[in-house]
């Protein structure tokens, strides 16, 4: 096997000690960077990319690599314990994150999302070392119908996000995509809902939603609500995780690694949505669907797992076609260019070596990450004991710091306030703000692939079921409608018809 | 003592105290500019302390290189650290209205080009080019037409017939709606006497989307700078039909669009402007840096690193093409019904 006789290369330069040195700068900065509220690994990475000027192509590469594995390990954190995601991969750990959190078991909860992370990310750094090239093919079939389809498949999972309220959770969705509407809209060049301010022409940018919706959002109710000592219970005995949250994590953590990688190797495929399947996914499979809105542990195991395969999936685009498919990827791709490479179907060719060392270097970074992260899951749930003004005082500060980073523009800071504004509101009145991100991620891109598709066709709708692909993903579609309730159906009439034989 | 080339931007530097505040920060602190303001600069007097420039997008895109670019030459041969700041949005729109603010001063730059030419039409900016001190053009990067390998175009005679019978039938992806790649779609209509409006242009919001819908053979043909598809030319992913340059390009194996009879020739210009109301000899001592990096080895290098045409043209050559090229693409963009007109 070739490539494997390239990877054993690759490790042998992967541990020299500057390499490793770097690898450990950059999941060190990434890890610390995921947890801030607003910084993200896109800005970190655009921040050092004057170092390629200096720095050698394989160590900085290296280090960014480490700083985009290490900003999903980091996210989670504030998302479980805060409610507050530090980026949009990790919103939906906070459904049942932040449930564990307040009921004592946040440790429990940070354990799965580290251990799930890292074996999520082995496991597709894995696959990305082996079955790339099949990947990329996998990736080409997908055109903008086949997206269609994949969105309708998304939007169907929603309802497991929706909350108690079909009502309310329709409401979070219409906002959602409502947000997402804002900017010039890509076919037809026209500007929408942008109320004539050209800072909102390339619409609202979606990390700053989510912090905007939670982190300031719940700061705003925390201060509302008055209350002054944490409303959290103290940390139970146990650290880690017990033997049955084990046996219950390990299920999610793979099926969240076999919906991330390939969804994340997709070029319009992303790292928010295999999350979105992954939560529904569990929620349906699960053994105790009533835990679920109140703290179950599948809900934190596979999503975290999914964003972490995403973000390794990610990278085959990156490398094998030059396509950079998120923030990070695309700032990555920009370091790339800066030292004269051009990733792409020749890069493994033309810059083996290099490519080799990258991907054993994601090895090393996971590991490291894992021993990083695991002993500061103790320290991170002692936040949680910081008196609630002082916490979300300190949440406040560093949104705002993060949000004005982004882009150094005040408009983003006034979007910010009155997305936090609008995330009380939406608090005080029981209306669950996560369908709000998923209509704001998926509404515009389902747009996008449908007006797509059919201006590819010249209007002819049948070109949304053209291929077996299609057809497939909207037959999957269907089924995650109509299969519950008759389920549900089924399950009532057998029980109706046991009671009556007893009766 | 040697200034720091990497010096970073205020923006930058905001950000990096902010990183700094959590954890240990390794990159360059910003140089701390050498109080040697009224004593740096040439005899003309330019710069007359540090330069700032402006990259009007995010980090990452062709100005943001560009910028630092600039950045790292111009840097080691002025007596005077250069810092790049980015203010992104709205293809330049949004930066070039904070750019104007800094009128009279000859130390604050903005890199621009042909992009922001057509955005400041379909964005209808208050704000306009006639706003700036134009300094010099750079660099270019030209334009290939090409076909998904399943494509049943092998050359652009064959594309060209096909939009000839029926213009709708030909779908074509490239970047964003009203940007270059449209409207050398909508110059290609004009050529063959069809109607701009009715091209089926599949716009996208980046180049690399439009590249994956390009691959995925959903449509007839796709327009992309050269750079961002020369390797999947190279790996015969998708045939070159066409190139937008007067001459051929070395390593891609297709005519030039005028070779095929159409007469156009189209780049993705990029280049370096100054607030108005500069001091005459400023703007000239300005110009005059710039020409002699153009020449320095380093840029060179940079240039051949990234594949980017040196097309240097300062003073009023460059006055003069920037008007021309307004005309031109003020009116495709109202061919194309993206402006009033």
């Amino acid at each position: 096997m070739d490539g494997f006789a390239d990877l054993i290369g690759g490790f042998g330069a992967a541990v020299s000690p500057e390499n490793l040195l770097w690898a450990l700068i950059g999941v060190t900065l990434g890890t610390a960077v995921g947890v801030l509220p607003g910084i993200g690994p896109a800005l970190t990475v655009a921040l050092l990319l004057p170092l390629t000027f200096k720095l050698e192509a394989t160590s900085s590469l290296i280090m960014f690599a480490g700083i985009y594995y290490g900003g999903m390990y980091g996210g989670s954190t504030t998302s479980i314990l805060l409610n507050t995601p530090g980026e949009s991969a990790s919103i939906i750990s906070a459904l049942e994150g932040n449930k564990m959190a307040r009921s004592g078991r946040g440790a429990a909860a940070l354990a799965t999302a580290a251990i799930g992370s890292f074996v999520a990310g082995t496991i597709a750094t894995i696959g990305l070392s082996f079955v790339a090239p099949f990947m990329v093919d996998l990736a080409l079939s997908f055109g903008p119908p086949e997206y269609f389809a994949l969105m309708v498949v998304a939007f169907t999972t929603v309802a497991a996000v929706l909350g108690s309220s079909v009502l309310r959770g329709l409401v979070g969705l219409v906002i959602g995509v409502t947000i997402g509407l804002i900017g010039i809209d890509v076919q037809s060049g026209q500007a929408r809902l942008t109320l004539g301010v050209p800072q909102l022409l390339d619409g609202v940018d979606v990390v700053i939603v989510v912090v905007g919706l939670f982190a300031v959002g719940e700061a705003i109710t925390v201060l509302a609500s008055g209350e002054r000592r944490s409303t959290v219970t103290p940390a139970a005995g146990s650290r880690w995780l017990s033997r049955s949250d084990f046996r219950r994590s390990w299920r999610p953590w793979l099926r969240g690694t076999a919906l991330g990688f390939p969804i994340g190797a997709l070029p319009a495929g992303g790292a928010e949505i295999p999350t979105f399947l992954s939560y529904s996914a569990e929620k349906r499979l699960s053994k105790h669907p009533e835990e679920f809105g109140h703290g179950a542990i599948e809900g934190v195991a596979g999503p975290e797992a999914a964003n972490n395969a995403a973000a390794a999936g990610v990278l085959v685009p990156l490398l094998a076609l030059g396509l950079p498919t998120s923030a990070t990827a695309a700032v990555i791709l920009a370091g790339f260019q800066n030292y004269g490479i051009q990733p792409g179907p020749l890069l493994f060719s033309s810059n083996n070596a290099l490519v080799w060392t990258l991907i054993a270097s994601l090895y090393i970074g996971n590991v490291m990450l894992l021993v990083l992260n695991l002993p500061l899951v103790g320290i991170w749930v002692r936040l949680l004991q910081i008196p609630p003004y002082y916490l979300y005082a300190g949440i406040a500060v560093f949104a705002t710091l993060g949000t004005y980073a982004i882009g150094g523009s005040t408009v983003d800071l006034m979007v910010l306030y009155a997305v936090g504004a609008l995330g009380f509101l939406l608090r005080a009145a029981d209306v669950p703000v996560a369908p709000a991100v998923v209509g704001l991620i998926l509404g515009p891109l389902a747009e996008e692939q449908l007006r797509r598709s059919l201006a590819i066709s010249q209007g002819d709708v049948s070109v949304l079921w053209s291929t077996p692909l299609c057809i497939a993903l909207l037959v999957v579609a269907v089924a995650a409608i109509v299969l519950p309730p008759l389920a549900r159906i089924a399950a009532s009439n057998k029980a109706t018809r046991s009671r009556d034989r007893v009766g | 003592m040697a200034h720091n080339p990497v010096s970073t931007g205020r923006r930058r530097s905001a950000a990096a105290a902010l990183l700094a505040a959590g954890l240990t920060v390794t990159a360059c602190a910003p140089s701390s500019g050498d109080d040697e303001n009224s004593a740096s600069g040439e005899a003309a007097g330019w710069p007359s302390g540090d330069v700032r420039i402006m990259a009007p997008a995010d980090p990452g895109g062709g100005w943001d290189q560009t910028s630092r670019a600039i950045q790292d030459v111009l840097g080691n041969q002025l007596d005077a650290s250069v810092e790049v700041y980015n203010v992104g949005g709205a293809g330049g729109t949004v930066g070039i209205a904070q750019f104007v603010q800094n009128e009279g001063d000859a130390d604050e730059l903005m890199t621009m080009g042909s992009i922001m030419v057509g955005a400041i039409e379909t964005n209808n900016s208050p704000v306009t080019l006639d706003e700036v001190t134009p300094l010099a053009r750079l660099i270019g990067e030209y334009e290939v037409i090409v076909a998904p390998e399943n494509s049943p175009f092998q050359t652009i005679d064959d594309m060209v017939a096909a939009m000839e019978a029926d213009l709708g039938s030909v779908a074509i992806a490239g970047g964003s709606a009203g940007g270059i790649e449209q409207i050398l779609a909508g110059l290609m209509a004009q050529e063959i006497g069809a109607d701009p409006a009715a091209v089926n242009y599949i716009p996208h919001s980046g180049g690399g989307e439009a590249l994956a819908t390009i691959l995925s053979g959903r449509v007839q043909a796709g327009i992309s700078g050269i750079n961002e598809i020369r390797e999947q030319i190279e790996a015969g992913q998708v045939r070159a039909l066409a190139v937008s340059s007067p001459e051929p390009i070395e390593g891609i194996d297709a005519p030039t669009l005028t070779e095929a009879g159409l007469d156009i020739e189209l780049a993705n210009w990029r280049g370096m402007v100054a607030p108005a109301g500069i001091d005459p000899e400023q703007e000239q001592a300005a110009e005059d840096a710039l020409a002699e990096m153009v020449e320095s080895e380093e840029w060179q290098q940079v240039l051949a690193d990234r594949g980017w045409e040196d097309q240097f043209q300062a003073g009023e050559e460059f006055e003069q093409f920037l008007d021309e090229e307004q005309e031109r693409i003020r009116a495709v963009l109202e061919d194309l019904g993206l402006v009033g007109s």
